[in-house]
């Protein structure tokens, strides 16, 4: 035992005596995670949410494009700046600004008219920056809804349109029994825009609203997406711990420290075992120093149960210690197995959800990330924070977090060089 | 107190030991001397169970060392070759971890690491980083880690590669006095100076095979010449060179520059020499002997200088 705590004691000096160690375990996984925590919503309550801009470019110049730039100003999701139309397109080329909408001149009436299918569409151009295709998504849906209801307040309100829909309906080759449909209508639109008090229509909308509840821990409880950020980066940086203790235990067969310890009447198991005990020690270290800074400064809770967070950090911990035991025995070199462990670990960190969320994924790979035992960490610790889930969510991770480590741990005792060079 | 017996050990075709066999007793140094590559570091590995041999065997004070966690390695004190020192501890923390590791631990640790290192000159450095420890400081360190657990035997690898004279000397009257403690010392080198300063008894090794062993005395009568006439020639253009190697008790005659050795079987046969070199276009302006040494050994054995092969 005193060889074993010796042993431990003395990887525990070694990584605290190294600053840049220390600053990359601790410091970067706060202050990664409170990047990326911040860029991903931060805390629901946040009020500085960023507001999508939109360049309008007017070539009517008439009511209709007026009251369309004035009611998507209004909306909240969109900061809408009025343009000429060789800067809009300028500016989404540099990609200083992600869409831009061009109402055509002559749109106020041409959409009107094709409202009652007596002429045909206007068109507006949406220019957008092909990297920001959901915002162009999301600017066309708004704009759809409030063209729709400014266009009909205009045909509601002024007999212009009745009349000219009507003159052209004269002139259609529509069947007659259509024809006379949509002349019935118009009469209806006529005396519902001449009817005293309907002056003010507001003209169609959707007719539906939406209401938005985030489901996370409880009711009143919001989404905090430091808590997923601070977990993924902290997953992130304990690999990469596990790859120094791999490379470490191959710098002391380089520097003949091996052989020093080989020739000790010291079993296997206090020899690797010691290295898988300080690593888990330090694993364990990171995650309470990431976790309290995330909790004091973001307002992290653990939500769900406590026994299972513990439960899915120490798993982790475990496995991560394994993961550097197994660098080590597959490893030839610290020069040959640092570059293969952090590619291997990068992928594993990528396909964990760490970075993004694993949804994000395409289905395949959501179907191949299961194999990845930091998957399950990054599953495990969202369940115990922001989702506020059970314990019981919490034991298949720490399940298959503790059987990697078996199998990490088993591969590394079978192919690990015992011999001294 | 350490027995070899025919040990072997091959990496894939390489044979890098071969049936290398010796004893030592307590109180003696004996001396592994060959060329880098020669097979010296693996028989040491094998000597501390580092290595598992091919065949043959190892006994220390008459017991096998079996498995891992064997006590007899509690005999041993190894010091590696390398520098096998953690940097970025102190001396005392280093030496705190390499006796733990032979379960010294409280009060007795800390008279062992006060006691190794005064006996290697550090226990004023005892606090400091080894990291800022020159070369020969950090491997009189790495000499006192292997002597905390107070081994009988003691394997010493080239514990002197890379030091200055001093600590050269330094290490050497450490190894005296472990010596005259009554400890079993084995110890690897290619340098013969060495050899010959510290060891009672040498095996030369070469190509995984010990190709001769005696004491020092044992292996210098073994060299062909027992004497060299270092000859400084006045002018370089000296041209009856094979005539002087046929001369009667000459063995060997090179010219280096203006400088003429001559191997000669005989001192008394020296000043006949000098005459015959002077009445043959030799004339000289000074001439010194020289003795074999255990490099002179090793090229009639091998056909190789030592520092060449």
């Amino acid at each position: 035992m005193t060889a074993f705590l010796a042993l431990v004691r003395k990887d525990l000096q070694i990584f605290f005596g190294d600053t840049r160690a220390v600053i990359m375990a601790f410091a970067a996984p706060i202050l990664i995670g409170s990047f990326f925590g911040y860029v991903f919503g931060g805390t629901a309550t946040r009020k500085d949410a960023t507001r999508m801009e939109v360049l309008y470019v007017d070539q009517e110049h008439g009511p209709v494009a007026k009251q369309l730039l004035a009611a998507l100003q209004r909306d909240a999701n969109l900061q809408v700046n009025p343009s000429a139309l060789e800067p809009a397109r300028e500016a989404v080329r540099k990609g200083k600004a992600p869409v831009a909408v061009v109402i055509p001149a002559g749109f106020g009436d041409q959409a009107a008219q094709a409202l009652f299918g007596s002429s045909p569409k206007p068109e507006i151009t949406v220019l957008f920056d092909p990297s920001h295709q959901t915002e162009a998504s999301m600017v066309r849906g708004i704009l759809t809804g409030q063209v729709m209801q400014t266009v009909t307040k205009e045909a509601f309100s002024t007999n212009s349109t009745v009349v000219s829909s009507r003159e052209r309906l004269k002139d259609s080759k529509m069947e007659p029994s259509r024809k006379a449909a949509l002349t019935n209508l118009l009469d209806s639109v006529e005396k519902f825009g001449s009817t005293p008090g309907t002056g003010g229509s507001d003209g169609l909308t959707v007719p539906f609203s939406t209401k938005d509840e985030a489901i996370t821990a409880r009711s009143g409880v919001a989404y905090n997406s430091y808590a997923h950020s601070f977990g993924g980066m902290a997953i992130q940086f304990m690999l990469f711990m596990g790859i120094d203790v791999g490379i470490g235990l191959l710098l002391l067969r380089q520097r003949g420290l091996w052989r020093r310890f080989r020739a000790a009447p010291l079993s296997k198991t206090v020899l690797l075992g010691s290295r898988a005990a300080s690593a888990m020690l330090v694993g364990m270290l990171i995650l309470t120093v990431v976790f309290t800074f995330a909790r004091f400064v973001f307002g992290v809770k653990i939500e769900g149960s406590l026994v299972g967070f513990i439960g899915v950090c120490g798993a982790f911990s475990l496995m991560t210690a394994a993961y550097g035991l197994l660098i080590a025995a597959i490893g030839k070199t610290p020069e040959a197995a640092r570059g293969l462990a952090t590619l291997a670990t990068l992928l594993m960190v990528m396909m964990s959800g760490a970075w993004v969320p694993s949804f994000l994924f395409p289905s395949w790979m959501q179907g191949i990330t299961k194999a990845v035992p930091a998957r399950w960490a990054m599953d495990g610790l969202d369940a115990m924070t922001w989702r506020g889930l059970g314990i019981e969510e919490a034991l298949l991770p720490i399940a298959v977090l503790l059987a990697s480590a078996v199998v990490f741990g088993a591969i590394a005792v079978w192919r690990f060089r015992w011999e001294a060079d | 107190m350490l027995s070899a017996e025919n040990l072997k050990k091959a990496y894939g075709s390489l044979q890098a030991v071969d049936g290398v066999s010796f004893r030592v007793g307590p109180g003696q140094v004996f001396g592994l001397l060959g060329p880098n590559g020669a097979g010296k570091t693996t028989t040491i590995g094998m000597l501390a169970g580092l290595v598992a041999p091919d065949s043959g065997e190892v006994r220390i004070a008459g017991h096998y060392i079996t498995g891992d966690t064997s006590p007899q390695k509690r005999r041993l004190g190894v010091v590696p070759q390398e520098l096998a020192l953690f940097d970025e501890l102190s001396a005392t923390a280093n030496l705190s971890l390499f006796g733990a590791l032979y379960g010294l631990s409280g009060a007795a640790a800390t008279n062992e690491q006060a006691r190794v290192l005064t006996l290697v000159g550090l226990a004023d450095r005892a606090k400091d980083k080894v990291g800022t420890f020159s070369g020969g400081m950090k491997r009189r360190l790495n000499s006192a880690a292997a002597l905390l657990h107070d081994p009988q035997v003691i394997l010493l690898d080239e514990p002197t590669v890379g030091v200055d004279p001093q600590s050269r000397n330094a290490i050497f009257d450490n190894l005296e006095t472990l010596k005259a403690a009554g400890k079993t010392l084995l110890y690897t080198t290619h340098y013969m100076e060495e050899a010959e300063r510290l060891c009672d008894h040498i095996a030369i090794m070469d190509h995984g095979k010990i190709i001769a062993t005696d004491t020092v005395a044992g292996l210098l009568r073994q060299a062909p010449v027992s004497s060299f006439v270092l000859i400084d020639l006045v002018a370089n253009d000296f041209a009856n060179l094979i005539e002087a190697a046929a001369l009667p008790g000459v063995l060997s005659a090179t010219l280096n520059g203006r400088q003429l050795r001559l191997g000669v079987q005989r001192m008394d046969d020296l000043p006949e020499l000098l005459r015959w070199l002077l009445s043959h276009g030799g004339e000289f302006e000074h001439v010194q002997t020289e003795r074999p040494t255990l490099e002179t050994v090793f090229l009639h054995l091998t056909g190789r200088s030592l520092r060449d092969a």
